[in-house]
């Protein structure tokens, strides 16, 4: 059998697209929700040890806001939205209009307004996934955390760790970079089930590397 | 002199030993299991960041020892009896096996965090290595370190802050 991940530039390129659509169209809904306009960077498909998948998303240690869902059906895997804990709090301000609301203080308000804005995000991302391959994708209820970094993203994992020491982590970066402060920023972290790549290479028709 | 202090790190899946009076850590467990065992007459001390229960799952062959609960206990008592570590002596801390999300469909994802603490205990008992204590399951992400100075372990939670067991 060969290394479940000797992917060629052409599988990276598939992946890096189907991250483009589906976090292009996550912009479109956010930038529609807080009305301003959303900035997305060029989709980035790492392939690297589980210690360092979590230096690429931020350090395992930092404490982030996170919504996790898990894509079920034909394409399975994990989904996360993940947000430095005080930016999540200013998206939380431009959806409800009160800017004193704390998800790390925990107002209720805060967090069914975040995981809300993750709930249409990710589902705007797995729509346009679904469209674009044609594979039949849901997702599960949108779930939240507020913790390290490190502790939240290992659940993706599970599923790959079964065959591999290594992950493959696609993530998307997007910014809005419309206000005087800080630019807010948050990131998708998509963590497909290994046997979610070759659903995804056959459904577009690329070779499959075995 | 004094000795200088120093902390052994290790990763996910990985696992490590550290000499007298050095410290050894690992950083974000959530659902893992990070697993001390040590010696406390030579103070030596052994880590592993246990992902999952058993090795028997793997669908491959060759993978990090540390991965998995019966394969990464086995490989730190191996390492610290070469270092001239007792069996009879060797005692355990546990740390981690939370759930830090409640978006699972799959049973066996769920439960990842209680199957890795139980999976963690049974194999120290196969192994007849006592568990002295403990800081396992809810919902919060921890870091740990296991100092072979004073042999507790700290534990660390956004929410609590630090502790020691």
């Amino acid at each position: 059998m060969s290394h479940p991940f000797d992917y060629t530039a052409v599988h990276k390129d598939v992946l890096k697209e189907i991250a483009n659509i589906g976090a292009g169209n996550a912009a479109t809904s956010l930038s529609e929700m807080v009305n301003q306009p959303i900035h997305m960077k060029t989709p980035v498909v790492h392939v690297v040890s589980f210690d360092e998948m979590m230096e690429k998303a931020g350090g395992k240690e930092e404490v982030q806001a996170a919504i996790h869902v898990e894509l079920q059906g034909r394409l399975k895997g994990s989904m996360f939205f993940v947000v430095d804990p005080v930016e999540a709090d200013e998206f939380v301000g431009l959806l409800t209009g009160n800017q004193n609301l704390s998800l790390l203080e925990g107002d209720s308000l805060a967090t069914s307004a975040f995981v809300e804005l993750g709930n249409i995000l990710t589902g705007s991302y797995v729509r346009a996934l679904s469209d674009f391959t044609n594979l039949e994708i849901h997702q599960s209820v949108p779930s939240i955390a507020i913790d390290m970094l490190g502790a939240m993203l290992t659940i993706g994992l599970i599923e790959i760790s079964q065959v591999s020491d290594d992950a493959i982590m696609i993530e998307t970066v997007f910014i809005d970079e419309t206000t005087d402060k800080k630019p807010l920023q948050g990131h998708f972290i998509l963590l497909p089930d290994p046997d979610a790549f070759q659903q995804i290479f056959e459904a577009l028709g690329v070779e499959g590397h075995e | 002199m004094n000795e200088v202090l120093y902390t052994v790190k290790v990763g996910i899946a990985g696992l490590d030993i550290v000499e007298h009076p050095g410290t050894i850590s690992t950083i974000g467990l959530g659902s893992c299991v990070g697993a001390v065992i040590y010696d406390e007459q030579i103070r030596i001390a052994g880590l592993v960041h246990v992902m999952l229960p058993d090795s028997s799952i793997s669908k491959v062959s060759e993978f990090k020892r540390g991965k998995f609960a019966d394969t990464g206990i086995a490989a730190i008592i191996e390492m610290l009896l070469q270092k001239n570590a007792k069996k009879n002596r060797m005692k355990a801390k546990i740390a981690g096996g939370a759930q830090m999300f409640t978006s699972h469909s799959r049973e066996d994802t769920i439960r990842i965090g209680p199957r890795n603490i139980d999976a963690v205990r049974e194999v120290l008992a196969e192994h007849k290595i006592p568990i002295i204590a403990e800081d396992v399951g809810g919902n919060k992400g921890r870091t740990i370190e296991f100092s072979t100075e004073n042999l507790l372990l700290k534990v660390r939670t956004i929410q609590q802050g630090e502790q020691f067991i």
